[in-house]
């Protein structure tokens, strides 16, 4: 079925009136709020040469920074999917007093300043802090180090799976566990097998946003890092050093690959997921 | 709940353009805009200016205090003024002056900065000669701040590269702060009669025990007096003033016997006070700092004023520091920036060496 004919099937059609309207809102709204704002971007950085380009883009100090920022972002995305999966499980299988305030406090993240969250983070790991003192003379490095950009990357991060999988969770039937078990499963088969594929879309999903909430990040960032270039320098600290030169140009190369590299890495996750879904049933 | 929310949204673009399209053209109807709605706010006088200085990080204090003496000044004289303050990293703030910030005075921490303004066509092409005393209401410098008793016994700059000294200071990129304190470092060897290449060793081991790269001069301080990190401070003598009370009794100020002589200049944006119409009350208020009364505030803060007559009357705050020009390490400011703090120039490489 073609896809006009899809959208003006009787049997598809959708309950609220107005497509036209909405989609062309829609259209407007994105083309306003998204395609200019990035075509501004990549056209800035046109008025480098291919050469000029490659020097302020793929600089040596620039892909440190790169692989920094994807690095750090994904490790915090692949906490931040294990730590919600599990916080998700808690609050939507047991019941226990408190429950509704845990339940609030998950999104707190999402309202904080992220300056704030840095601030915080930082004063709470360093060797007079109150986790730092403790943690420091075993040398863990909780703030000033590359492990505290990770930190407060999975602490910004969390929501963000906590709030995709516990939908997921709460529609599964526990009547499936049961049948799964009467019919010999161990409860980690159980687990593997039937709860798991379920919830995986939403893991993708929620890995995909904690993910893309990282590379953008920089308000916290700055706070708990030492920003050293090559070592602790994320690539948004690099940008905004070259715009501090009155390198505009250059400061956008780097953010065109910062934006081509999200892009693709959302394209992929989307792709996996799709793959995912069309296998798991 | 949540589709009416979605709705709102997604007419929200449509209602800015509606908005902003109106109030294009009410600006045009009333002419002249910012005065007139600062006299709207100021009903008891018909002819009151808002003036926006922009300024630089630590330098909030003394601009409170200037402002103050100078609104009272006015108005004792029939004029009715009010003042606000921008701070920031200083390289920022100058990029936000030339991306439409209305400053109608900037007060920058580098003359690469004010000059930048110059160099996009905002500021006339002689600033520096505008004011007295080369546009220079007060000079600075860089000294150090250490821990109470000072334990690492830090007095000299060659003792900051000693093993298990910590040093603190912001990043030269994207802070005034930072950029005077590399160029003092630099100075220190070049003055005691060594040579460049001697000068790029010792910042270059200076720099490998600099634990945090702080991106402007508040963060900086924050990061040493607050969370404790570091040895000692490399900072502005006004904040480290500052600092040391904050910290009561925690830090001490050590003055090095040598230093670099900071010159944070003083311009009026011309383009922007032409179009606003207030470079009268712009030239006042940059020409009161140099009046005894705005040398007498400077002081009190901690910048050296440049009326003689005042410095001497303070000499007890400013102990005597051989203050090296800029001169003494680069051509000019300009060869400075270039030389030193420039895409891959001496800071740059001193990281690219250390891998």
């Amino acid at each position: 079925m073609s896809f006009w004919k899809l959208l003006y099937s009787k049997k598809s059609r959708s309950p609220l009136p107005g497509f036209a309207t909405g989609l062309s809102v829609t259209v407007v709204w994105l083309t306003i709020m998204l395609f200019i704002p990035m075509l501004a971007l990549v056209a800035k950085s046109w008025a480098l040469t291919p050469e000029e380009f490659l020097k302020a883009a793929w600089s040596e100090r620039a892909r440190a920074a790169y692989t920094l920022t994807f690095g750090a972002a994904a490790i915090a995305a692949i906490v931040d999917v294990a730590l919600g999966m599990l916080f998700a499980w808690v609050l939507v299988r047991y019941e226990f007093p408190g429950r509704g305030i845990l339940d609030a406090i998950i999104d707190l993240p999402f309202a904080l300043p992220t300056a704030v969250a840095g601030l915080v983070y930082s004063s709470l790991y360093v060797k007079n802090g109150w986790f730092g003192r403790y943690l420091v003379p075993l040398g863990i490095e909780g703030a000033y180090s590359r492990f505290a950009i990770i930190l407060v990357l999975v602490f910004l991060g969390l929501p963000f799976v906590v709030r995709t999988v516990q939908p997921l969770l709460a529609s599964l039937e526990g009547d499936i566990e049961e049948a799964a078990a009467s019919l010999g499963a161990t409860r980690w088969q159980t687990f593997l097998r039937i709860i798991l594929p379920s919830i995986m879309p939403a893991l993708f999903t929620g890995f995909a946003l904690a993910f893309a909430r990282g590379l953008g990040e920089y308000g916290s960032i700055i706070f708990v890092s030492t920003n050293i270039p090559f070592k602790s320098e994320i690539a948004p600290m690099l940008i905004y050093s070259r715009l501090e030169d009155y390198k505009y140009e250059e400061a956008t190369a780097i953010a065109v690959v910062l934006l081509a590299g999200s892009i693709s890495t959302l394209m992929l996750i989307n792709w996996l997921e799709g793959r995912n879904r069309r296998y798991a049933h | 709940m949540w589709k009416h929310g979605l709705f709102l949204f997604s007419i929200l673009p449509g209602l800015v353009v509606v908005g902003c399209g109106r109030s294009d053209s009410a600006g045009a109807g009333a002419g002249t805009s910012n005065t007139d709605v600062a006299a709207g706010s100021a009903p008891s006088s018909e002819n009151a200016v808002e003036l926006l200085n922009v300024s630089y990080d630590p330098t909030r204090e003394l601009w409170k205090e200037l402002n103050e003496k100078f609104i009272a000044q006015q108005k004792a004289a029939g004029r009715e003024i009010s003042i606000k303050q921008s701070h920031g990293g200083s390289g920022s703030q100058a990029r936000a002056v030339i991306d439409g910030l209305e400053a109608d005075v900037v007060t920058l921490a580098m003359w690469s900065d004010t000059d930048q303004l110059r160099k996009k066509g905002l500021i006339k092409e002689d600033w520096e000669s505008s004011f007295p005393n080369r546009s220079l209401p007060y000079t600075s410098t860089i000294v150090f701040v250490v821990r109470k008793g000072n334990p690492k016994s830090i007095q000299k700059w060659s003792d900051l590269t000693r093993g298990g000294v910590e040093v603190i200071t912001p990043n030269p990129k994207t802070s005034g702060n930072g950029k005077l304190a590399f160029l003092a470092a630099w100075g220190s060897v070049i003055n005691s009669g060594g040579t460049e290449e001697d000068a790029r060793s010792f910042v270059t081991q200076l720099y490998k025990q600099v634990p945090v790269l702080d991106t402007a001069a508040r963060g900086a301080t924050t990061t040493f007096a607050q969370k404790g990190i570091g040895d000692v401070h490399l900072t502005w003598e006004n904040e480290a003033h500052l600092e040391v009370t904050e910290a009561k009794g925690e830090l001490e100020i050590v003055f090095p016997e040598v230093s670099i002589l900071a010159e944070p200049y003083v311009a009026i944006v011309d383009t922007n006070v032409d179009e606003k119409k207030t470079r009268a009350a712009a030239e006042d208020y940059l020409k009161f700092l140099y009046t005894p009364e705005g040398q007498a505030v400077i002081a009190k803060q901690f910048y050296r004023p440049t009326d003689a007559a005042v410095l001497a009357a303070n000499a007890a705050s400013f102990p005597a520091i051989n203050l090296f020009p800029v001169t003494k390490v680069a051509g000019s400011w300009e060869d400075a920036q270039v030389k030193f703090f420039a895409d891959g120039a001496e800071f740059d490489r001193i990281y690219e060496g250390a891998r």
